[in-house]
Order: structure tokens, then sequence, then C-alpha cells
């Protein structure tokens, strides 16, 4: 299925992941390899262990066995802010930001600088942050709203912001659980263009449910089922594979 | 809001109505009797600018600050009673030049750790470095494990259980339940006169202001703002690359660190200290100041402890048995209706209408005189 066993050309390499709750295997000796500049998206039935394999990648879940490995270093043994450091960004399922602070400070809280105890103490907003935070904002819709408490943004703002908080970190690689869930149809178009505009320079990882958007964003597609894969290749092979069509896209 | 300000202009009015509060109104109008009862309400207060940060803008309620305002306290009771301990007091004794208690134990010698507190010096450093050393071990072992919320409330006020009877079990080593009293000269300065009570008065509001000043930048610092996305979204802080551990552990170590300073500071203006300022009741009740004067507002738990203290001294003389009712009723009634405490009250109700008045009176962009400041005193 896979071309070769050179972990060194891919961004990410997973290996035999296998992580059991109980007993319960969420996700099943699976292997799969990302390459750089790749938007790859992640579909399966509920249940099929999709937002556990990000929280695997990005060390919210310590794996059972198996391997990942991000520009050849083992993320399985790291701790999650030094995965971080590492490039790999990582976006909830529900948006994910601080109701309390304001726009600005959402985004300013992800620049990547002064993450240490005295390094947050002494940090300044100079023009660096500045510019760089309302880039962000102008690129998420946001420009307008900075100085606003982010509670008081809609859904899909909410969303979009978390997706600025992750840009401003500027990862190698970007990790989304459902980037459009629950949004309009116009705010699902908008996030389709701004997701193609950011990932210049960067691969991306995306679980989604919304088979337009997927077939608009995605390079390359994988089917999990119950912790395992079940297909994987183009948009067009996936909805034409059998197996999918009998688990996940018949219904 | 958008600045990296220190303090912005409603806040520096505040801190100036409450200096001037401090300062001026009540050295003039108190006696010195009720001036040094301000100053004993006033040590604690530093517990409550401690709990804002550490509670209020983290999240992390301690119920066990009566430990480091215990630590800080005895180390500065330490000082004052071995110069208490001269050998010419305490020629009466069995073993002259011993603190009263120890001989009392037939203690014979001076323990070790006692040695070095006849330096000024090393005891300002250990008022800040015991409490500081000692929250820094609990935080990291704690916080490190990701023990949070409700287990780490519950594991504070074991400690400050354990600490107490520790404190009464090593009668001959730390005056036991009575704890240190007789304090009489700091350098050979009596502290007990009318006159001293004064300066020392003065000398605790100065400490309390580097502390609120203290708290002002932290607050303001991006670290302030990291501890709020970390009570609301610990997860998001952690992706986002930051060790939440650490901050919560300089957040637990400051709050201690100041309720540190409280405890010297009792010892100096009281002249003395006990374990009954260490356990778990007086830990609550300082919880309980910070929860009344607003747990996110920096004047408001100064106001709030000022307001309980002055409370709690009028009504337990005169309804001794009720107070502690008192008391517990009125945290379960500010939790639930004023979550925000009197700061909160004052931000929803009383500054929206200060401020029209003001808008509505003199439309000209100096809108804050003295009038106004004078408005904005009796904050409590």
């Amino acid at each position: 299925m896979l071309i070769g066993h050179q972990p060194k050309e891919f961004l990410l390499a997973v290996e035999g992941l296998t992580v059991s709750f109980d007993g319960f295997k969420a996700v099943n000796d699976l292997s799969f390899y990302v390459d750089e500049n790749e938007i790859r998206v992640i579909i399966g039935p509920n249940g099929a262990g999709k937002t556990t394999v990000l929280d695997l990648i990005c060390g919210k879940t310590k794996a059972t066995s198996g391997s990942i490995q991000f520009r050849g270093k083992e993320l399985t043994r790291m701790r999650e802010n030094e995965i971080v450091k590492t490039g790999v960004g990582r976006k909830f399922q529900n948006p994910s930001i601080y109701d309390d602070l304001t726009v600005f400070e959402n985004l300013e809280i992800s620049y990547p600088r002064g993450r240490s105890v005295f390094g947050a103490l002494t940090f300044t907003r100079d023009a660096a942050v500045r510019d760089r935070v309302h880039e962000v904002a102008e690129m998420i819709f946001l420009k307008d709203k900075l100085n606003m408490s982010a509670d008081l943004l809609s859904h899909g703002q909410k969303q979009w912001l978390e997706i600025g908080m992750l840009l401003i970190q500027d990862p190698d690689l970007l990790m989304l659980d459902e980037p459009v869930a629950g949004m309009s149809v116009s705010e699902r178009a908008k996030t389709a263009e701004l997701l193609n505009r950011i990932i210049k320079n960067r691969s991306v990882l995306v679980i989604e449910h919304d088979m337009k958007f997927v077939e608009d964003i995605a390079h390359k597609v994988t089917v999990l089922h119950q912790g395992q894969i079940l297909s994987e290749g183009t948009m067009e092979k996936v909805q034409n594979d059998p197996k999918v069509i009998e688990v996940y896209l018949g219904h | 809001m958008t600045d990296n300000r220190f303090v912005n202009r409603s806040e520096l009015i505040g801190i100036l109505v409450l200096a001037v509060f401090l300062v001026v109104v009540l050295p003039l109008t108190l006696d010195v009797f009720r001036l040094n009862l301000v100053a004993k309400y006033l040590t604690y207060a530093f517990v409550a600018l401690g709990l804002v940060i550490c509670w209020g803008y983290g999240g992390i309620l301690s119920l066990g600050q009566g430990v480091f305002f215990g630590l800080g306290g005895y180390c500065m009771a330490m000082f004052l009673k071995l110069e208490a301990s001269s050998v010419e007091n305490t020629k009466i004794q069995s073993t002259p030049g011993i603190p009263d208690f120890m001989d009392w134990n037939q203690i014979t010698a001076l323990p070790f750790f006692w040695k070095p507190f006849h330096s000024l010096t090393f005891t300002i450093a250990a008022i800040i470095l015991v409490p500081g050393i000692f929250a820094l071990i609990i935080g990291t072992a704690m916080f490190k494990r990701r023990v949070g919320g409700t287990y780490f409330a519950i594991i504070t006020q074991a400690v400050a259980a354990i600490l107490t009877i520790l404190i009464v079990g090593q009668q001959g080593y730390t005056g036991g339940i009575n704890g240190m009293t007789d304090l009489r000269t700091l350098k050979g300065w009596d502290i007990r006169p009318d006159h001293a009570k004064i300066v020392l008065y003065f000398f605790e509001v100065g400490c309390l202001f580097v502390c609120i000043m203290i708290a002002q930048f932290v607050r303001h610092s991006k670290l302030g703002r990291i501890l709020v996305a970390m009570r609301e979204k610990e997860d998001r802080v952690r992706f986002s690359g930051y060790s939440v551990a650490n901050f919560k552990i300089f957040a637990f170590c400051i709050a201690a660190v100041f309720a540190a300073i409280g405890g010297a500071m009792f010892a100096l203006n009281v002249g003395f200290m006990s374990p009954s300022f260490v356990g778990i009741v007086p830990s609550i009740e300082m919880v309980i100041y910070t929860a009344v004067g607003g747990r996110l507002s920096i004047l408001g738990a100064i106001y709030g402890t000022l307001l309980v203290n002055f409370a709690k001294t009028s009504l337990s003389e005169t309804f001794p048995e009720l107070w502690l009712f008192g008391l517990g009723g009125l945290f379960i009634a500010v939790v639930l209706a004023f979550p925000n405490g009197l700061a909160g009250i004052w931000g929803d109700y009383v500054q929206p209408r200060i401020d029209r008045l003001i808008v509505s009176r003199k439309p000209k962009p100096e809108g804050w005189t003295d009038s106004s400041v004078a408005d904005g005193a009796p904050a409590e």
C-alpha cells in the first residue's frame, strides 16, 4: 500500500501505532505517512479513532505501542509543550479559545515567544508581535474585532480564531479537528478559502465529515474504521472503494 | 487594553484612593489601638492579594495559605524572640540566653536551626525563601502530576493541618500551642509602645503597596493573561507550547511569598505568633476575605479583608457564638449572589453610575477630579 520504508522523506511517519483503553483498542496497529506540504483528510464513522489519532500525535494521549516520527524525532516520548516546539499545532473539535480575553490577546498568547515563566513575565508587545497579530487577524477575517472579547464572537468566528492561534504559532504540521462543523454555508466556503491559503509551506492533517469540504481541500484521504485504515488514496479512489461505501459513505 | 502598561488610569486612581485611605484617613481618624487593629487586618490583606493571583487569575484554590502566613510569621518571630531572650533578660532561667519556652521544656542549648535567626538579614531572606521553596516543592509535586482543582485544595488543607500539629507537638522548639509570645525589640528598637506601632503600621502599608505593584505587574504581563487563559482552557495553553505546571507553580509561589510577608508583618505588629494562624480555619477565612472583596480584583481583596475583619471584630464582641455562622453564611451568599465580590458589585453597579454622573455633569476630558476621587473612596 505504501511506497518504501524511508521515514526520512516524510514529514510525519506513524508506524504500528496502537492505543488501548482498558483493553479496547481505539487505534490498532495504524501506519500512515504524511508528505511535506500535503493536505491529508481523515474520515470515518463515529468512534473510528480519528480524534484519538490526533490526540496521540500531539501527546494528549500516550500510545500503548508504536512510533510517531516527526522530521525524524520520536514524538511518543515527548511532553506536549515540547511537541508544540518541534512544530506540531493542534486545533480542537470544539472551538478552544479564551473567552475572557480579547481576540488580540488570544492571538498574542500563541505567538511563539516568551513561553517560559520568566519569558512571559518580561514579554513585551513590540512591533513584531503587533504586526504578526494584525496580519493573522486579517487572514482569519477578524481584523476589525481585535479588541473585542472573544466570547462575543460567533461560533464560526471562534473556529477561525483558533485556526488563527495556530497560524501565529507557525507549525510545520497543522492538525484540525472538524474545522467546519457547525458552520454556515458561506462560512464553510470562507474556511476552505482560508485553509487553501494557509497550507503553503506546511502540511495539514484534517478530520472532517463534510464530504463536499473534503473534496475541496484534500490531496489524499485516509478512511479509518475501528481504529484501522480501511482505505487510503485520492478522494476519487476512496469514494469508489466498495469497502468505504459499505461502512461509511453508503449511509 | 492593547498596551502592556503596568497600571491603567482607573487602576491608578483606585490605588491612590486606597493610599489616601490607608495613609491619611485611617491614621487621622483612629486611635492607636484601632490603628494597630487595622495593621493586624492588613497582614491578611497580603494573603488575600496572593490569592487573587493564585485563585482569581490562576484558578488554583489553595485552602492552606495559613501555612505560608505561619512560616513567614514564625521566621520573623524567631528573630524577635531570640533578641528578647538575651542573657540578661533571661537570667532567672536555668539556661539563660535561650527562649523561655525552651527552658520550660528542659532544652539546654539553642537548636541548630534557630542559630541563623540571630541575623536580621538571614531572617528577611528566610521570610521570603522558606515559604517560597516550600511552595515550590508542593507545587512541583502536585502540578507536575496534574493534580488540580478540589484535590489540590484538599491537599493544601492537609498540609495546614500537618503543620499545625507539628508546631503544637514540638513545644520545645516552637513554643507549642501558645506560640511565641513576649516579643520586644527589633535591633534594640522597642516595638511595643504606641509610636512604634504607628511606625510599623506605615512600614506595613508601604510593603503592601510594593506587593500591590508586583501583583499589578504580574497581572498586566503576558503571564497574567496566560493564567487567565489556563483557568479557562488549560489544554489550549498546553498545546500552544506552554508548560502549564510551571505557570501554576509560579502563581502558587508568589501567593505563598505574599502570605509569608503578611505573616512577618503580623509578628511585628501584633507582637506574637501562634499556631492558631496556621491551621485550616484561618486558611479558609483568608479565602473568604478574597471572595468577599472579589477574587479578580487586587484592590477589592484588600477592601474585602478590611471589611470582613472590621465586621468580625465588632460582631464577635457582641455575638461571639454567632460570628462563625455569620462568616460562613457570608461566604455562601457572596459565592451565590456576587461571584465577583465587592469589586464585582462596584464594577457592575456603582462605577457606571459615577461615570454617567461625571459625563453628564462636566463633559470636559479631565472628568477625574477631586470630587470623583472622593466618591471613589468608600469602596467597602
